[in-house]
């Protein structure tokens, strides 16, 4: 059974929708890359994954069990961990305070202070500094140490790469499979459609608020996602 | 000389009473951007709470304040918190319009509901002679014990309230989510638990503030608007979001007004509004700001 599926899901801000029958599956373990372009809906999807956008109970099963339009506060308590787009750090609070505060679930599991520290060594030599002094790098692995903290089941990262000078996304990306060994479960959402293809299994690509194009990253030709990207 | 130096530190225990009064609008306003235009009035609430508590418990005239305010510290954080819960939150949004009416609404039910029940009479909670002792200081000058006691209990206030702020996992609660609601919920955060509790200590800072100045002074169900505008000078002054910023922000409120006393005796509030609007224009983030 599939440990995050979606049934037609469908998304609204205010009168206007912006999600039109989404389905979705991932399987434990597995890394999914979610593409598209501006737009498309990928935030959407992963807001109202979260909680943070209503969405119909029965929309969205985590574990077997159905979770659409619950608090976010509850949905990370179920272990679903986001990495917001923009990494949308605590700016009065220092590096550790940050990394702290994802640990209010209190769920249990391998991630604490001292294994963040570990696969980011440099947050260890910040962690009193306030996030707002980091470079945009190290505010990304902030951002992606204070999910940990949750010890999540899923792990869901929004447009990591957005902003950050190549050779830091790729020092970033290095800790995924790391991140990933003790079987944790990823979303990736990617602009940089080979990033997505390369660090991901299948593959989901959105446009206008639908899922245009699915299957193995690895199998999927550059016309089929040109055709589903930009719909030419 | 003598006479300049007894001004300023009357000044400075004066600065203490208001820095009391605006630590809680400090709490609100630096988690939530709540202007809460009931302040005021709220601590003349808890002085006539006070007063009728104190009243009621039949101990000597020493003890019975201390009692009363003991008393109502569970009855004001619970009123506090449910107040947010019920009321306050649903009127939080990027517009402050509604919270502004809102909270404005309470006043005017305050101010009546204590006009209908204690009539416009001033009042003032029996202390057993704390008000009038003194304490001297040498060299001929003397402070008032209370006074005194006030200053101290301001100061202990903001040092407090800067610690749990800074050093506590309530007071990271209360920074996160007043730098990103949507980020801090997405931690597992409720805000409208965090925005209650937030108000529920304020309402504590407001009972203290209410049963001294209740001893301090006499109060009638009309003063709450003038000890908001003091408690507000002292915030802005002060910066937002810095409670040793609020300390300091009464203490110059104070020593300002105490100054201007001593000019004339019409000049001294006067004079504490003058230097807050200098304040707005020449440093309008105030003294010590630490949120935006």
């Amino acid at each position: 059974m599939a440990l995050l599926a979606t049934r037609k899901l469908e998304a609204f801000y205010g009168d206007f929708q912006a999600l039109f029958g989404i389905d979705f599956e991932i399987e434990r373990s597995e890394i999914v890359a979610v593409i598209g372009a501006n737009g498309a809906g990928k935030s959407t999807f992963l807001k109202t994954v979260c909680g943070l956008l209503k969405a119909a109970r029965e929309a969205v099963h985590f574990d077997g069990e159905p979770i659409g339009g619950l608090r976010p506060g509850r949905i990370v308590q179920r272990g679903i961990a986001m990495v917001p787009e923009g990494r949308r750090l605590f700016s009065s609070l220092s590096v550790e305070e940050n990394l702290l505060m994802g640990a209010y679930a209190r769920r249990s599991g391998p991630w604490n202070l001292a294994t963040v520290y570990d696969l980011f060594p440099i947050l260890k030599e910040k962690r009193a500094t306030p996030s707002t002094a980091l470079s945009g790098g190290q505010q990304q692995m902030v951002a992606i140490g204070r999910a940990l903290m949750s010890n999540p089941r899923l792990l869901i990262c929004d447009e990591i790469s957005l902003g950050l000078a190549p050779i830091v996304v790729k020092e970033i990306y290095n800790a995924l499979p790391r991140v990933c060994a003790g079987g944790l479960t990823v979303i990736v959402v990617e602009q940089d459609v080979g990033m997505a293809q390369l660090v991901s299994s299948r593959l989901y690509c959105m446009q206008e608020g639908r899922v245009t194009l699915t299957g193995p990253s690895g199998d999927l030709t550059r016309e089929q996602i040109s055709q589903a990207y930009f719909g030419v | 000389m003598l006479g300049w130096i007894d001004t300023i530190v009357q000044g400075v225990l004066l600065g203490g009473l208001y820095a009391m009064f605006a630590m809680g609008q400090s709490l609100i306003f630096g988690v939530m951007r709540l202007t809460n235009t009931a302040h005021g009035d709220f601590i003349i609430l808890a002085a006539f709470g006070a007063f009728s508590l104190a009243a009621a418990v039949g101990l000597p005239a020493a003890a019975a304040p201390w009692l009363a305010l003991g008393l109502m510290l569970p009855i004001a954080f619970a009123a506090g918190y449910g107040l947010q819960r019920a009321v306050l939150n649903r009127t939080l949004s990027h517009d402050p319009l509604p919270s502004l009416v809102v909270t404005f609404g309470v006043a005017i039910v305050i101010q009546n509901l204590l006009q209908e029940i204690y009539s416009a009479d001033p009042r003032s909670i029996e202390s057993g002679g704390l008000n009038t002792a003194s304490v001297a200081l040498g060299g001929g000058l003397a402070v008032g014990t209370l006074p005194l006691l006030i200053f101290v209990l301001a100061v202990a206030m903001a040092i407090g309230m800067q610690l749990l702020f800074d050093r506590t996992p309530i007071g990271r609660a209360f920074r996160a989510v007043s730098d990103d609601k949507d980020a801090a919920e997405l931690m597992g955060l409720d805000h409208r638990h965090v925005y209650a509790l937030a108000t529920g200590i304020a309402f504590l800072l407001v009972a203290v503030a209410g049963t001294l100045h209740g001893m301090k002074t006499t109060v009638s169900p009309a003063d709450g608007p003038a000890l908001l505008l003091y408690a507000f000078e002292a915030v802005i002054i002060g910066g937002m979001g810095s409670f040793y910023g609020t300390l300091a922000g009464g203490i110059i409120l104070g020593v300002t007004q105490a100054i201007g006393f001593r000019f004339d005796p019409g000049w001294g509030i006067w004079f504490g509004h003058i230097v807050f609007l200098a304040m707005l224009v020449f440093r309008p983030s105030g003294l010590f700001p630490k949120t935006r």
